[in-house]
């Protein structure tokens, strides 16, 4: 009985610390963002070969002077306006086509609504690699070139094929009968989504806002090929492009940045990540 | 048998009259205008600009002029001979397959960790998938800062532990550089593939595995011989997923070591981005992109069986 | 010119594919009257409801409502239906009273109106202090009864029922089936309702249509189709324990129902046909006893025959022993092996 508990015991010591080895990987180069941001320079930057200071604590006082380099005398604040503003034009443009797009291959279409919706699902997984070279040429055309509504404009492609999918999934999951039973009781079809639907896909709308809004903060490579002047920049381009011009890093306010962008970000994604992952793998968990 | 029909008290019926439907009620009309304007974009902005990608593949189209004059395949004779593209597609397969292959072991082990109950599970949760929530432009200028020539942290830490004598410089060296480069992938995409790996343990209905306990099954045959099988679908998906962020990526070569050194690291779409943006040779950069294409077609069929043989077995 | 019901159907036609769901069935249902749609699932009885609610285009035929032709140009919110679904088909999202008085916003009904009509409704299934509550604050029985007050609100002219009392426990349902019945009585209007509970649909029918198959098998009172059964479907389909079915002989089948099956000492004196009737096995289900054996001088002793012997007979039998039992004449049933179809009555 003992020999048991004991290799209970075990067990139980060996989860913890397979935890804690993820956990470690996963989170240190955020614990070391976090450092440096609030290090002195003086505690930073020292050499790694010296063994006598540990980098991973705090040597000397934490200091916020990173914190006020980054938002007093860089363009940090324009970018997350930018981005800020981007991300609430992509969401408005992804919601307006993905919801009814959503509906009518969840309701409306018949048997080919499956069909499409898997064929709308699919252009989610051509990249911006394939793409940004055509858009190039398409943004210099419309005149777009260095303007934020280039990616306005292009953003949407990777935000509406998914959500168009996320929201089909949605609707179908709301009881067909209630629906029909607005129709009997006196509702056309638009009615019953305007009354019915829509207020009960409120969670759903509001997953897929997440969602967009994170997929314009991921992007890089569209912003990289349309945007050039320092105060068009998102968070995404500006952070890593721009504060680390002519060589001189000021490191200490970049690792500010990635953390101040970072977290809420994570925070924000984390609620809403199941309702992601029973999107994406909708097909291969059915049953 | 029917009683004379009486009106509820106090209520007057309501006079009914039998409206002819419209647009409202017509639902199959309803659908493709509901249903357009998403189909619509998504032909005009993904549509399209694939096909001006396979188009410009095919002419010597630049960026500085408008001009668009045909060259057949010579943009693709030209690179296809060119010992840096030979090597960027290379690289491209190999950080792809060698990324997901370490993405898939250790999502594996992390959803067995996860999937048990112990206290703070759900902060372990939300501290794993920090690395794939986060922008990746922004992960990856931190690991570049993690990984610096002079105080690389991890060097540090490699030496403190003496588990090593020698410096290293991370993006000066190819093999290291390519190491780091998959680091940061392998490190950005676990976390998407465990939350996948473990919906997909938690959809196994229960009475398999006790089943498989009351038969006296070891944990290795468990694992092995009814949770791996039973998951293999859903890890189908997450590796497909993966290997389309990772053989697609951009940002995380390009910020990591612009394709150094030595051109060493470049991926196609780094290199589709030298060549095409870069240097201005819209033609021959997206030659080079679309050769990312076969990958892709190969995942959405894959993806497609996947979806079919889930919904076969349902 | 014949008088027309005020619900009609005239060869009306669903096809799925190659699944013909309801396959040509013309029926009339007077006003005021309860038809039950009655039989297995799949049989097209809720196909056939879903038709005159609007909810599905028919492939082929006509729907008249009140002698007006009904097709596909009228949706359902014209038609001046009132539907319960076996979900009751609640709006989550909306309180009781919310529910019930969405219907009468639809008609733009003044809030006042809709206030007394609300309460009125809902008083009359004893919901009046329920009214603040989201459904799924409510019990089953609750959400019935509100599901009932959303229907009848709005005064419909016919009330279509799909199964609305099988989400409910056993005996909670013989009291809902009760109150449905005298609840429909009193207001008196047209009533479709879908079940594949025989009992429910003896209990609650005018008449009883029994579907199979997509078409209608027999039309009647409940009393007529259960004695009187137009085919062995409709047979064995209604009573539990079903009709016994003998092969008389090669174009015949021989029908009696378990409870007219009685030892022959206890039989009144009339005429009747005896069996020589072998016990196999005997279930005692405290109102009566099954009995469970074959008869011997059939063609094929291997058909299982069974006897229903209400409490009161209490001869004593004992399983594997054989006994002389006989069926009142009038109480046997001709049918044509090849068919099914019933033959004339009593000429055994």
């Amino acid at each position: 009985m003992t020999a048991r508990r004991a290799v209970r015991i075990l067990k139980r010591i060996a989860l913890y610390l397979a935890a804690l080895a993820f956990t470690v990987f996963a989170v240190f180069p955020f614990y070391w963002m976090f450092l440096t941001t609030f290090k002195q320079n003086k505690d930073l930057y020292v050499g790694g070969t010296d063994l006598s200071h540990i980098p991973w604590i705090f040597n000397l006082r934490p200091t916020l002077e990173h914190v006020n380099l980054l938002f007093q005398q860089t363009l940090y604040l324009t970018w997350v306006r930018n981005t800020v503003l981007i991300g609430a034009a992509v969401v408005v443009i992804t919601i307006v086509l993905a919801v009814p797009a959503g509906y009518s291959l969840a309701r409306l279409s018949g048997r080919w609504g499956e069909r499409l919706g898997i064929g709308i699902f699919l252009t989610y997984l051509v990249p911006p690699t394939l793409l940004f070279i055509p858009f190039s040429r398409v943004i210099a055309v419309f005149g777009l070139q260095n303007s934020v509504w280039a990616l306005i404009l292009v953003y949407p492609t990777f935000t509406v094929p998914f959500c168009t999918w996320l929201m089909m999934g949605f609707f179908r999951s709301i009881p067909r009968d209630i629906e029909e039973q607005a129709m009997i009781d006196g509702y056309s079809r638009l009615a019953v989504i305007r009354k019915v639907v829509l207020p009960l896909a409120v969670s759903g709308i509001l997953t897929a806002v997440i969602f967009a809004f994170t997929q314009v903060m991921q992007d890089f490579v569209y912003a990289l090929t349309f945007i050039s002047s320092l105060d068009k920049m998102t968070v995404s381009l500006g952070v890593p492009v721009a504060l680390v011009r002519g060589d001189v890093f000021y490191w200490g306010s970049l690792m500010a940045a990635c953390l101040f962008t970072s977290i809420p970000i994570a925070v924000v994604y984390n609620l809403f990540i199941d309702r992601f992952i029973a999107g994406l793998t909708a097909g291969a968990l059915k049953g | 048998m029917a009683l004379p029909r009486e009106t509820q008290p106090g209520l007057a019926p309501v006079v009914l009259t039998m409206r002819r439907r419209t647009l409202a009620d017509k639902e199959a009309l309803l659908g493709r205008l509901m249903l357009a304007p998403a189909l619509l974009y998504v032909i005009a902005l993904v549509g399209v600009p694939f096909g001006l990608a396979v188009l410009l593949s095919f002419s010597s189209a630049t960026s500085g002029s408008l001009d668009f004059s045909w060259v057949g395949l010579r943009n693709y004779a030209t690179i296809i001979v060119d010992p840096q593209f030979q090597h960027a597609l290379w690289n491209t397969l190999r950080f792809a397959i060698i990324s997901q292959f370490l993405v898939i072991v250790l999502a594996l082990t992390a959803a067995q960790v996860l999937d048990a109950a112990f206290a703070g599970k759900r902060v372990v949760r939300f501290l794993l998938l920090m690395p794939w929530a986060a922008p990746v432009a922004l992960a990856a200028i931190g690991w570049t800062w993690i990984f610096d020539s002079t105080f690389s942290v991890i060097n540090w830490t490699l030496r403190y532990f003496h588990l090593t004598k020698t410096w290293y410089y991370w993006f000066g060296d190819p093999t290291l550089a390519m190491v780091a480069i998959i680091i940061v992938h392998v490190w950005r995409m676990f976390p998407f593939a465990t939350v996948i790996t473990l919906a997909g343990m938690t959809s196994i209905p229960h009475e398999i595995s006790e089943a498989a306990v009351v038969d006296g099954a070891s944990f290795s045959r468990r694992f092995f011989q009814i949770n791996l099988p039973l998951l293999t679908p859903i890890i189908t998906v997450a590796v497909l997923f993966g290997v389309v962020f990772t053989s697609t990526d951009l940002g995380v070569v390009y910020l990591l070591t612009r394709g150094g050194p030595y051109n060493s690291t470049h991926v196609l779409a780094s290199l589709a981005f030298q060549r095409g943006i870069l240097g201005a040779n819209l033609g021959q950069g997206a030659a080079v992109a679309l050769f990312l294409l076969p990958v892709l077609v190969v995942v959405a069929i894959l993806m497609l069986r996947t979806a079919r043989r889930a919904e076969v077995g349902a | 010119m014949e008088s027309m019901g005020y619900v009609e159907t005239k060869n009306l036609q669903k096809h799925f594919g190659e699944v013909h769901a309801v396959d040509g069935i013309d029926l009339s249902i007077k006003e005021g009257e309860l038809l039950v749609l009655l039989g297995p699932s799949g049989c097209g009885k809720t196909t056939l409801m879903r038709m005159i609610a609007g909810l599905e285009t028919p492939t082929a035929g006509e729907i008249y409502i009140a002698g007006q032709l009904v097709d596909e140009d009228i949706p359902p919110r014209a038609r001046g239906i009132a539907m319960v679904f076996q979900s009751y088909a609640l709006y989550p999202h909306k309180t009781a009273y919310d529910n019930i008085a969405f219907p009468l916003e639809a008609i733009g009904m003044p809030r006042l109106t809709i206030r007394g009509r609300v309460q009125g409704a809902a008083k009359r299934f004893g919901i009046g202090q329920l009214l603040s509550r989201r459904p799924r604050q409510l019990s089953g029985g609750e959400r019935q009864r509100v599901a009932l007050s959303r229907a009848v609100v709005r005064d419909p002219r016919v009330f279509l029922f799909d199964e609305p009392l099988s989400n409910l426990d056993a005996q909670l349902r013989a009291i809902a089936r009760h109150e449905l019945k005298q609840f429909q009585r009193q207001i008196g209007t047209t009533t479709i309702y879908v079940t594949h509970d025989q009992v429910e649909a003896m209990g609650l029918g005018d008449r009883i249509a029994v579907m199979n198959k997509g078409k209608v098998r027999q039309i009647g009172t409940p009393q007529h189709i259960y004695d009187h059964p137009a085919d062995t479907f409709v047979a064995t389909f209604l009573g539990s324990p079903p009709m016994n079915l003998i092969e008389r002989d090669v174009q015949t089948l021989l029908g009696f129902r378990p409870e007219n099956f009685l030892p022959r000492e206890v039989c009144a004196p009339e005429e009747t046909a005896t069996f020589r009737f072998r016990v196999r096995q005997v279930e005692y289900l405290g109102a009566d006893r099954l009995l469970y054996g074959s008869l011997e001088e059939a063609t094929r002793t291997d058909q299982t025959v069974i006897a229903e012997l209400p409490a009161t007979i209490t001869v004593p039998i004992v399983e594997g022993e054989a006994y002389d039992f006989a069926v009142p004449r009038r109480a046997l049933r001709l049918f044509d092996t090849g068919t099914g179809l019933s033959r004339a009555d009593g000429v055994a």
